[in-house]
C-alpha cells in the first residue's frame, strides 16, 4: 500500500513543501531539526490542513481540494515523541481507546496478540507515569497498532530513551515493518536511526 | 450543642448552597469553556460581565435581582405568568443570590483547569479514532475535573457566606431565607445573642476553611500523581 503524499502549508514566515511516494516498509523522513518534519506528519494525520495538495493511502484520499478526512476517520497510527499516554487511564484502558473506538473490520489484532507481540503484559494495571520511556513507548505503540490502522507515523520515537532501550525499541520497529507489514512514515534527524530502520529515505531541508 | 432552630438555620444554608452550586455547575463549565477556549466577538465583555458580581457591592446585585425578578421585573413577571412561581422572599431567591455570586468564583477555577488541559492528548484522542465530542468527554472532561470539582467546593463555600445580595434580593425570613450569615446578623441586634452568635460564626469558619481544604488538595492531584509522563 502506497502513500501518496504532496502537500504545502505556509507556517509563520516558512513554508514546507513535499511531495513523495512512500512504498511499503519504513520510509524516514530525514533532516535536521526545524525543517517541518513533525508538521508533516500531522497534516497526514488530519491534526494540521495543509494550504493545498493531496494525500492519499493506497486508493483512500484522506485530503485533496475536495475530501479533508477528520483524524479519526484516517486510519492511522500515530506514535508521538513522548509516548502521549492518557495519564488518567491505566496502561490497559490507554491500549483499547482506539480499539474500542474502531470498525470490527477495520480491527487486525487482539488486545492478547499486541501484548505478546510488545511483551507488555506485566505493565497492563499500572498507570502511565509509572513506566520506564522503553516501557511507555511499547504501550504506545500498542495503542496505535489496536485501533487497527493502514500506516503508522512515528515522529522521532527514540528521542527520550537511553540507548540500551533504542535498541529495543528498534527492534520493535523492524518487527513491524517486516511482520505486521505496515508502511510507516518514520521522522529523524538521526543518520545511524535512519541507516538502520529506513527501506527509502526522504531527505528534507531547510 | 446546636438549638434545634440553629440547626434548621444550618440546614437551609447546605440547601441553599447546594442548590446554587449544582444549578451553576453546568453553567459555569460552559462559560469557562468559552472563556478559554474559543475566541469570539463579545469575549471581553462577556468575562467582565461573568466577573461583575466579584467587584459589585453586593447590595447593588442583590438590587438588580430585586428589579429582575421582583413582580414588576421582565424575568418575575415571565416566571410568574408562565410557572405561577416566584422567587421573592423564597428560599430559591436566596439560592439565585447565592449562585450569582459564586459563579465568577467557580469560572475562573474551571477555567484555570481547562487551560491547563494538555492539548495534545486531544489530538492523540482524534488519531486513535475519537469523534471531538468523544475526546471531550473521555479525554478533556476527566483532566479538567479535579479543577471543575475545587471550583464546585469554593462555590459552595461563596454560596452559604452569601450575606448582601441575599438580603437585599429576598429579605431576611426565619425558615425561609436566614441562612447563616443572615442568622448571625440578626443575632448581634438581639441583646444576650452573643453565645448564638459565637455558635454560628465557629461554625461558619469550619465550614469555609473545610471547603478551602478540600479544594486545595483537589487542584494539587491535578498536578500531582496523575501528571503524565516525564514530569
Amino acid at each position: 500500500m502506497a502513500i501518496d503524499i504532496d502537500i504545502e502549508r505556509r507556517l509563520g514566515d516558512r513554508t514546507i513543501a513535499v511531495r513523495f511516494i512512500a512504498g511499503p516498509g519504513l520510509t524516514a523522513l530525514f533532516g535536521p531539526s526545524g525543517v517541518g518534519k513533525t508538521s508533516i506528519l500531522a497534516m497526514v494525520a488530519g491534526l494540521l490542513k495543509p494550504d493545498r495538495g493531496h494525500i492519499r493511502i493506497g486508493n483512500r484520499t484522506l485530503f485533496d481540494g475536495a475530501v479533508d478526512l477528520p483524524p479519526e476517520a484516517r486510519r492511522i497510527g500515530y506514535i508521538f515523541q513522548d509516548g502521549r499516554l492518557f495519564p488518567h487511564r491505566r496502561v490497559r484502558a490507554n491500549l483499547l481507546y482506539g480499539h474500542d473506538l474502531a470498525d470490527p473490520a477495520d480491527r487486525w489484532m487482539t488486545l492478547d496478540e499486541a501484548v505478546a507481540f510488545l511483551g507488555i503484559g506485566h505493565l497492563l494495571d499500572r498507570w502511565p507515569h509509572t513506566l520506564s520511556g522503553g516501557e511507555a513507548q511499547r504501550v504506545a505503540i500498542g495503542r496505535a497498532l489496536l485501533r487497527g490502522p493502514d500506516c503508522l507515523l512515528m515522529d522521532e520515537p527514540l528521542s527520550s530513551l537511553d540507548a540500551a532501550r533504542r535498541g529495543d525499541i528498534m527492534t520493535v520497529i523492524e518487527r513491524i515493518r517486516d511482520e505486521l507489514k505496515l508502511p510507516i512514515l518514520y521522522v529523524s534527524h538521526d543518520r545511524a536511526e535512519v541507516d538502520r530502520l529506513a527501506t527509502e529515505v526522504v531527505t528534507l531541508d531547510g | 450543642m446546636l438549638s434545634p432552630e440553629e440547626w434548621g438555620i444550618v440546614a437551609l444554608s447546605l440547601k441553599v448552597g447546594g442548590v446554587a452550586v449544582l444549578v451553576t455547575l453546568p453553567i459555569a463549565f460552559a462559560l469557562a469553556w468559552m472563556l478559554a477556549r474559543h475566541r469570539f466577538p463579545g469575549r471581553v465583555l462577556l468575562d467582565a460581565l461573568v466577573h461583575l458580581p466579584l467587584v459589585l457591592p453586593p447590595v447593588v446585585t442583590g438590587w438588580l435581582l430585586l428589579i429582575a425578578f421582583g413582580p414588576f421585573g421582565p424575568v418575575g413577571r415571565w416566571l410568574e405568568s408562565w410557572f405561577g412561581v416566584s422567587l421573592m422572599f423564597r428560599w430559591t431567591g436566596a439560592a439565585l443570590a447565592a449562585a450569582i455570586m459564586a459563579l465568577p468564583l467557580m469560572v475562573r477555577a474551571m477555567r484555570l483547569s481547562i487551560e491547563g488541559i494538555d492539548r495534545r492528548f486531544e489530538g492523540a484522542a482524534r488519531t486513535l479514532g475519537a469523534s471531538p465530542w468523544h475526546s471531550f468527554w473521555t479525554i478533556s472532561l476527566p483532566l479538567a475535573l479535579p479543577g471543575v470539582l475545587a471550583a464546585l467546593v469554593l462555590g459552595f463555600a461563596r454560596s452559604i457566606g452569601e450575606f448582601g445580595a441575599t438580603i437585599t434580593f429576598v429579605s431576611n425570613i426565619p425558615g425561609e431565607t436566614r441562612t447563616l450569615p443572615l442568622a448571625i446578623y440578626s443575632a448581634l441586634q438581639v441583646p444576650g445573642g452573643e453565645a448564638m452568635v459565637t455558635r454560628l460564626a465557629l461554625l461558619s469558619v469550619a465550614l469555609s476553611l473545610g471547603a478551602l481544604v478540600l479544594s486545595e488538595w483537589l487542584v494539587r492531584r491535578t498536578h500531582g500523581g496523575r501528571a503524565p509522563h516525564g514530569d
